[in-house]
């Protein structure tokens, strides 16, 4: 049973009495007993199909009415877990008149995908959700916290409303030089794809600087977008601005366009799903890895030089998971570090818990707190607390704030979250040793 | 009116007054206006439309044109702009001031126009310079200063309150009133319904000028106390951050930040905030941040332009009683 | 109709130019008033409440056709850019009410809003000025509005909580503060729609109103600096009487204390 979860009692209807009536005679006879109910109309069919006709005709919105109401999905959604949600219920609800253009429930879905991965029918909420909810927004409706966020993607190229210019900002503290294209273009190995939070964010920037740091000691020939990058989009697409994710999926083919590269590494999961599985559709190409997926093959080569002496435990996130199907990668990672333990949570790999972030959840953080007894953050600090380990490493850029804040707000301050790449910096020595 | 391009040396102050009050600013421009006619001798006068019961609080200017008609009883853009252009025409002096309030802001630049006269905004520095007013004005959001030169017989300065030192001065005496009517200055098309005096009720964090704000350094709900001593000596709504609204401490209209209020009071104090990306979000842009924490590295500090480790619980009931004395 | 403007993003860091006289255009990146899009907001509330058309004007500044046609996916009927207007300057707002007077008469609104007030307002607000130039009652600092007939029914907000109510007879002019609801979304593909329909009407700015020439040449910007400012707050010391006794003096030297 979830825990601490709002839960209601399910509602059972049962008719006691029915009446049939002959189509032949019309002539109409009572009929008693339990059998009674093949006769009666059933509750199924009282319903109509009306509630489903408009998410079924937008696409991606089909799957919702295939549903069959097996069940299997809700237990899996770390929505329910801490409320009252899961595929089933949604269809249920909207089987039962709820409008979900206009409801609350639109926005709650973290498009974790694991709901996806037990469903019989292949009822795809990552698919249905975004569709909805253009539509959604399209009708003006969108929760404020997520508009202010929509507006400053478009105006400022970033989801926090950083200035675009100092997005490079980062680099100056990171105590190997990092090469900037626009300012000093021509041909490169990797193109590290930053992203807004390990641009702008302060515990981002530290991870940035990490990472800059291990492709130095790697010898890779790298460099940045600066103050031409923009962010990838994605999770403002899925989170229904999908004309968003266009217009800026538009200047960023643009400015590739430009430069010379082999491949694209970015440590964001959410920029990373975008380039390897929507920009294809659009006909734009890139070989494209996680940091973890670049980082993994070369673990032999890291510089090492002491023992991280942590009990860790690692949080999948859902979009390098689930989405994208790597679950390996980071470990080896992990695995190499000197010194590590590294421990697994109840919930991981394949059922990996989602922290909440995806989706648009990121930005819908008081929009959430009105309809779960605890944030997916909290409830994931708490299994990673469980473990005992004393550091709860990551490689998502959202998780880093939302799992630090979650750490203190449930009283677990033992627990220090890390960024993989932070682990294996400090394996290296940190700035000291460049 | 004055056709040689030499300023008059009088300065004529546009008092504001609230009813039961005359408003501070219109103190600090009468300082500010005593500051600039001290090397020209100059006279500093003041105008005030309604409130002829406060007149008598006014001792600390030269003259006080009171405007005593019914059609200023109450506050209405169009009565007042046409007043007062009647008595800045008739009393022709340099400069007029007034402030960027919400009757500066729809007097300013009607008046400017039919003065005529040009105006100069957002004005926190004033100085003279031969025949010239040189005003600093606070633009961009206070990102940047500039220095304006006018060059004119005439010109108004609209001052940003706050910016100039002035205290009401009770023992100046009484003024020399003159009584101005206003007939002739035609029918207005604006007509004053009520004014409503604020609402304690409903909490709007994102109207006030000033917020005390709490974070998880308080502790307990229990000890919110003080802090809502200080809030209610400060006339000031409290605010939060994410962790106080989340214990349900105090309710979620409160909060401030990426997930809840963005604000920008006059000034904003933190008590025992640590200053999150999420919460500076929300409050970042305050013209004036006091921050108490004791760490003194918490990033709050590089957004605060005052700071202090004292501890909170120390430092409010001090602060309280520095605020009632 | 509703009168809208571009101003420097603040998120930017502003420069003054060369010359120390305006900030340096070249590189920053424009956005709207954000009190103008309040005003439009207000605009669309009354057009739903009252069947009103909505035209938008801006004059030709960077960024602004972005601005309009989003105008015109939140639901406006008409976009107007008026052209041959002074560029890459600052442009005085006695100088922008000057231009937009003539033309604000010629079409003759039932009602003019724009935003309380902007970032750039050196000389004076938009509302009042081009409330004087077209000798129409105005209002600054709007937080409520209720339009029928040919009167308005405003609320302005005067601080502190107090707010005043007033009847207008129209036509007026009022600065917005805050519309009665936030300003809604126009999501980008309704944007990029109105972008390739085009429906973007550019006009020729009438000459501005003589009368405001002197005006706009007796204020100068002689320099343009940042004030100093600190990265690190400036601590306080001493025991918790001292520093709460200087607290409250810098409270007290902002006004912010009563009595
Ligand atoms: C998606 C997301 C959205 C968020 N949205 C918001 C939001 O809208 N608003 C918000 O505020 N947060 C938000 N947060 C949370 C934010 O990350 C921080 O966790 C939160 O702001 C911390 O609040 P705090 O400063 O009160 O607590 P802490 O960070 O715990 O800081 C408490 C501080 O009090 C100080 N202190 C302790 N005792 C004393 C004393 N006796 N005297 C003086 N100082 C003392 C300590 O030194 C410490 O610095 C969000 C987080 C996420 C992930
Ligand atoms: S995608 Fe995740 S959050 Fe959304 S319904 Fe499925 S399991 Fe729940
Ligand atoms: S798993 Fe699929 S079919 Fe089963 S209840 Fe959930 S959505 Fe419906």
């Amino acid at each position: 049973m979830p825990v601490g979860g709002r839960k209601q009692p399910p509602v059972v209807v049962e008719k006691p009495e029915a009446t049939a009536v002959s189509t032949i005679s019309g002539r109409s006879w009572e009929l008693p007993g339990m059998w009674n109910r093949m006769f009666e109309p059933r509750v199924l069919s009282d319903y109509t199909a009306t509630g489903f006709a408009r998410i079924a005709g937008l696409p991606g919105g089909e799957s919702l009415e295939w549903c069959y109401g097996c069940g299997k999905c809700v237990p899996v959604c770390p929505v329910d877990l801490v409320g009252e949600y899961g595929p089933r219920k949604i269809h249920r609800k909207v089987q039962t008149g709820m409008d979900l253009f206009s409801s609350d429930d639109l926005w709650l879905c973290t498009s974790c995908a694991n709901c996806l991965r037990v469903c019989p029918k292949e009822v795809d909420m990552t698919k249905v959700m975004p569709a909805v909810r253009e539509a959604a927004i399209g009708d003006g409706m969108v929760p404020a916290e997520l508009q202010d966020v929509f507006e400053k993607t478009f105006r400022n190229g970033n989801c926090l409303g950083e200035n675009p210019r100092r997005r490079n900002a980062w680099t100056r503290a990171a105590g190997v030089p990092v090469r900037v294209l626009p300012t000093d273009p021509g041909a490169v190995d990797v193109l590290f794809y930053v992203e807004d939070y390990w641009s702008y964010h302060p515990r981002g920037q530290q991870a940035a600087q990490c990472f800059a740091r291990i492709l130095a000691a790697l010898d890779v020939d790298f460099a940045i977008l600066g103050p031409e990058e923009k962010t990838l989009g994605d999770s403002q697409r899925v989170a229904g601005e999908k004309g968003l994710f266009e217009a800026l999926m538009e200047d960023v083919a643009a400015t590739l366009d430009k430069y010379e590269f082999k491949r694209i590494v970015t440590p964001d999961p959410h920029g990373f799903n975008a380039l390897k599985k929507v920009y294809p559709k659009y006909g734009h190409n890139y070989e494209v890895s996680h940091y973890t997926q670049f980082l993994a093959p070369l673990v032999d080569k890291i510089p090492f030089r002491s023992e991280v002496r942590h009990r860790v435990t690692f949080h999948d996130p859902c979009y390098l998971g689930r989405h994208n199907g790597e679950y390996d990668a980071p470990r080896t990672i992990l695995d190499a570090i000197p010194g590590i333990e590294l421990v697994e949570m109840g919930r991981c790999r394949e059922n990996g818990y989602c922290c909440g972030g995806g989706g648009g959840g990121m930005w819908l953080d008081g929009f959430t707190a009105n309809h779960t007894s605890e944030r997916l953050s909290e409830r994931r600090v708490r299994e990673a607390a469980e473990t005992g380990a004393d550091v709860l490493a990551v490689c998502c850029p959202y998780e880093v704030s939302r799992f630090e804040d979650a750490a203190k707000s449930t009283g677990n301050d033992q627990l220090r979250v890390m960024d993989i790449v932070e682990l294996v910096d400090m394996a290296m020595g940190g700035t000291g040793a460049v | 009116m004055g056709e040689e391009n030499v300023m008059s040396d009088d300065i004529l102050v546009i008092a504001e007054h609230d009813g039961s009050n005359v408003v501070d600013v219109t103190f600090e421009m009468l300082s500010a206006a005593r500051e600039l006619a001290k090397d020209s001798g100059g006279k500093v006068l003041a105008a005030m439309a309604g409130g002829a019961a406060l007149a008598g609080s006014l001792g600390a200017f030269d003259r006080v044109y009171l405007i005593d008609d019914p059609a200023v009883s109450n506050y209405s853009p169009e009565a007042f702009e046409k007043a007062f252009t009647h008595v800045v025409r008739d009393v022709d002096p340099g400069l007029v001031l007034t402030s960027t309030s919400t009757m500066g802001l729809d007097l300013a630049g009607g008046l400017s126009v039919a003065w005529p006269a040009p105006l100069v905004s957002y004005v926190v520095g004033l100085g003279r310079e031969g025949d010239d007013v040189v005003a600093t004005s606070q633009i961009y959001g206070g990102k940047l200063l500039a220095e304006v030169v006018v060059d004119s017989p005439h010109a108004i300065c609209a001052l940003i309150a706050g910016s100039f030192s002035g205290q009401p001065s009770p023992e100046a005496g009484s003024p020399d009133v003159e009584t101005v009517s206003l007939e002739g200055i035609g029918p207005s098309r604006t007509s004053a319904l009520a004014v409503h005096e604020p609402d304690s009720g409903g909490v709007d964090i994102t109207a006030a000028d000033i917020l005390v704000s709490v974070g998880r350094g308080i502790g307990s709900k229990e000890n919110l106390e003080i802090i809502e001593e200080l809030a209610e000596a400060l006339g000031a709504p409290l605010a939060a951050s994410r962790p106080v609204t989340d214990q349900g401490w105090l309710s979620k209209p409160h909060q401030v930040g990426k997930s809840g209020k963005k604000v920008k009071p006059r000034a904003y104090l933190a008590f025992g905030i640590s200053g999150a990306p999420e919460h500076l979000e929300g409050m970042r842009d305050s013209e004036l941040i006091i921050a108490c924490n004791t760490d003194p590295d918490a990033p709050i500090f590089d957004v605060a332009h005052y700071g202090t480790t004292v501890d909170l619980f120390d430092l409010v009931p001090e602060l309280t009683e520095c605020i009632q004395a | 109709m509703v009168l809208l403007k571009q101003l420097p993003d603040l998120v930017e860091e502003l420069e003054p130019s060369p010359d120390g006289t305006d900030i340096d255009r070249e590189f920053i990146k424009f956005i709207l008033n954000e009190f103008d899009d309040q005003a439009l907001e207000e605009a669309l509330v009354t057009k739903e409440s009252s069947g009103a058309e909505v035209i938008v004007v801006a004059l030709d500044e960077p960024e602004v056709d972005q601005v309009l046609y989003t105008a015109l996916a939140k639901g406006a009927d008409r976009a107007v850019k008026l052209t041959g207007v002074p560029a890459g300057t600052w442009v005085p707002t006695h100088l922008r009410a000057a231009i937009l007077a003539p033309f604000v008469r010629e079409l003759a609104p039932d009602l003019v809003l724009t935003g309380v007030q902007s970032a750039e307002d050196l000389d004076g607000q938009l509302a009042s000025l081009l409330g004087g130039y077209l000798d129409l009652p105005h209002a600054a600092v709007v937080v409520g509005l209720e339009v029928k007939d040919s009167i308005a029914r405003v609320v302005q907000e005067l601080g502190s909580g107090r707010s005043v109510e007033e009847q207008i007879t129209l036509p007026a002019v009022l600065g917005i503060q805050a519309a009665s609801q936030a300003p809604r979304y126009a999501p980008i593909s309704k944007i990029r729609q109105a972008m390739q329909a085009g429906g973007l009407e550019e006009l020729e700015a009438p000459a501005p109103v003589d009368s405001a020439d002197i005006a706009i040449a007796q204020v100068r910007i002689r320099r343009l600096y940042a004030p100093e400012k600190s990265t690190h707050a400036e601590m306080l010391t001493g025991d918790p009487g001292e520093v709460a006794t200087r607290i409250a003096e810098i409270l007290r030297s902002k006004g912010l204390v009563k009595a």
